[in-house]
């Protein structure tokens, strides 16, 4: 039993905690692997997976998201090895775990650095406090492989957001391997959807869903030979239910990633009557 | 009044088919079968018109107050605020005590009002009363009644009392519709599902209704066509068109459009009235109306922008 056959892996797309095919049936070959190649159907389904997410995310206190990122944090490095296998190498992934932590330190001090107590001309104690946006829309970065989706996911996981990303369409291998420490994290079902395939065939579907609330086209923009024309398209699509359009940097940390995708809600709460 | 005797004959004046048992597994794949039907682009937008056509808007909840059943109404009469179009609900189904408002927002709108009566959801009350209700909602206005059956009764083997009862509420519902509901879930399996249709058919219904959406479980495909397999035996057999109305569960337009499939498939175009076949549901509504700006602005939709209802 020397000659055993290997078990060849095909990478599937990541909905609401498990790892469908892609609704059409269709894959394709890429960096040697066989990947989902997703439909608009696809993108429905994970938008529906995020929005029955969003609630227990949202509500989820600070600490525990932390907590959550951190577990993230430790599962990609136990995976390394892995990760490695599917992006520039084992540098790129230290650095991806360490992006995560990062953020993952920021989810409760969040609302003391964004939001704050504001002082009014009023008998009122006025306070502000930030909130998440709700379903975020990703268009990773073509490159690097892992470090560009997570330098875009980590900060609206971060503030309590949940997001349908749709995975460089170059080196997706990198963003399943991903899922797959995602789906063992902790992380709640539905709270992180990853597609692979073709963003110029899903991208516009997601900008235009009445039910994403904020799109993030930094993969869009920066794509290598990519098409100015298509970031632009995405915008006016996202313009029908006046998106939040967000953008980063494909390789960076900054406490501006997280505060794009967040909403502050401002009490007025009267006192001394 | 007309008595059963044991057993389960039914009286021979109305001819009715034999009762007979269901085959179970049968149904299911046919029912599943039925369901892979793929519908698209025209046919699509026609069978979630009919599908608002066919609805019974419900509210069937303790905290149901005028206020919120006015506002049901209002979206029964006119479904989408942005499209005229859309057509309104067939009726609009609610408690005894809440026709009188449902009476005075839907008058002159076409719309129907339906009330649940005879002790809904459980039937356990004494006929007397349940008759008494009945009456009352009919001199209050609504246009239909939905009676449960006494399954304590169907289930210990006393369908003469259910027979009874069942004529009784038809005799004061004047020219009310009745419709009378068999809580399948109740009912413990097809066979006693058939029985109790050809029961309550012979018994005068104008409809049967699947559920009282207050159960453990409700409407599932094959119950419905047990059911409208029911009804074409007993329109084969007297030429009596019996109306079918599906009820709790029905949230997406994706089953609405299963459930009317299986109508067309069994009954025919003659049923795919509403006349004859309603929808009872209280969220499906919103995800139709979805479905429909889905179709036409090609953009897929979210119920922050439908009412909350």
């Amino acid at each position: 039993m020397t000659d055993r056959l290997p078990v060849m892996k095909t990478y599937k797309l990541f909905i609401g905690g498990a790892f469908p095919r892609s609704e059409s049936g269709r894959v394709v070959e890429v960096e040697g692997a066989n990947v989902a190649l997703a439909s608009r159907k696809d993108v429905r389904d994970a938008v529906k997976a995020a929005r029955g997410a969003f609630p227990g995310w949202a509500k989820a206190t600070a600490y525990n998201r932390g907590q959550v990122l951190y577990r993230l944090a430790e599962l990609m490095e136990a995976r390394a090895g892995d990760l490695a296998a599917t992006c520039s190498g084992p540098d790129e992934v230290a650095r991806a775990v360490d992006r995560v932590v990062w953020y993952a330190g920021w989810t409760d001090k969040l609302a003391q650095v964004v939001g704050g107590a504001n002082p009014v001309a009023g008998p009122y104690f006025d306070f502000t406090v930030p909130e998440p946006t709700g379903v975020v829309g990703i268009v990773a970065p073509a490159e690097p492989a892992l470090l560009g989706l997570i330098s875009r996911l980590a900060p609206a996981l971060a503030g309590g957001n949940v997001v349908v990303a749709l995975a460089s369409q170059l080196h997706p291998l990198a963003a399943v391997e991903l899922a797959e420490c995602i789906a063992t994290a902790d992380v709640p079902a539905g709270v992180v959807n990853i597609l692979t395939g073709d963003p110029a065939e899903t991208a516009p579907w997601l900008a235009s869903h009445m039910d994403v609330n904020a799109i993030d086209i930094s993969g869009a923009v920066a794509a290598p030979g990519g098409d100015p024309a298509f970031a632009t398209a995405l915008e006016r699509a996202a313009a029908d239910n006046v998106k939040r359009v967000v953008r980063g940097p494909a390789d960076g940390q900054r406490l501006a990633d997280v505060e794009q995708l967040l909403e502050l809600k401002t009490v007025w709460h009267p006192i001394g009557v | 009044m007309p008595a059963l005797p044991g057993g389960f004959e039914l009286p021979a004046s109305l001819r009715l088919t034999r009762v007979g048992s269901v085959d179970a597994v049968a149904l299911e794949a046919r029912a599943a079968d039925l369901a892979g039907r793929s519908i698209k682009k025209e046919s699509k937008l026609l069978a979630l018109d009919l599908a608002i056509r066919c609805m019974d808007l419900t509210t069937l909840e303790g905290a149901d107050t005028p206020g919120k059943v006015t506002a049901l109404c209002t979206k029964a009469i006119r479904p989408d605020a942005q499209d005229a179009s859309v057509p309104s609900c067939a009726a609009v189904c609610v408690y005894p005590n809440l026709v009188p408002t449902a009476v005075a927002r839907l008058r002159g709108s076409g719309v129907k009002v339906a009330s649940v009566a005879t002790a809904f959801p459980s039937g356990q009350s004494p006929t007397a009363i349940k008759v008494r209700e009945v009456e009352e909602v009919v001199a209050m206005g609504a246009d239909e009644v939905d009676m449960v059956i006494d399954r304590g009764a169907f289930l210990s083997g006393r369908y003469g009392k259910v027979y009874d009862e069942i004529v009784a509420v038809k005799e004061v519902c004047g020219a009310a519709h009745l419709k009378v509901i068999l809580e399948t879930a109740e009912l413990g399996g097809y066979d006693a599902i058939r029985r109790a249709s050809l029961l309550a058919m012979a018994a005068g219904a104008d409809f049967i209704k699947t559920s009282t959406g207050k159960a453990a479980a409700s409407a599932t495909l094959p119950i419905q066509l047990c059911m409208l397999e029911a009804i074409r035996d007993v329109h084969d057999a007297t030429g009596r068109r019996v109306g079918m109305k599906a009820a709790g569960g029905i949230r997406t337009a994706k089953q609405a459009v299963q459930y009317l499939v299986q109508v067309h498939e069994t009954l025919g175009l003659a049923w795919l009235t509403p006349d004859l076949y309603r929808l009872g549901a209280s969220s499906l509504l919103n995800d139709v109306l979805m479905q429909l700006h889905t179709q036409r602005t090609g953009r897929y939709q979210s119920l922050d922008y439908f009412t909350n209802d």
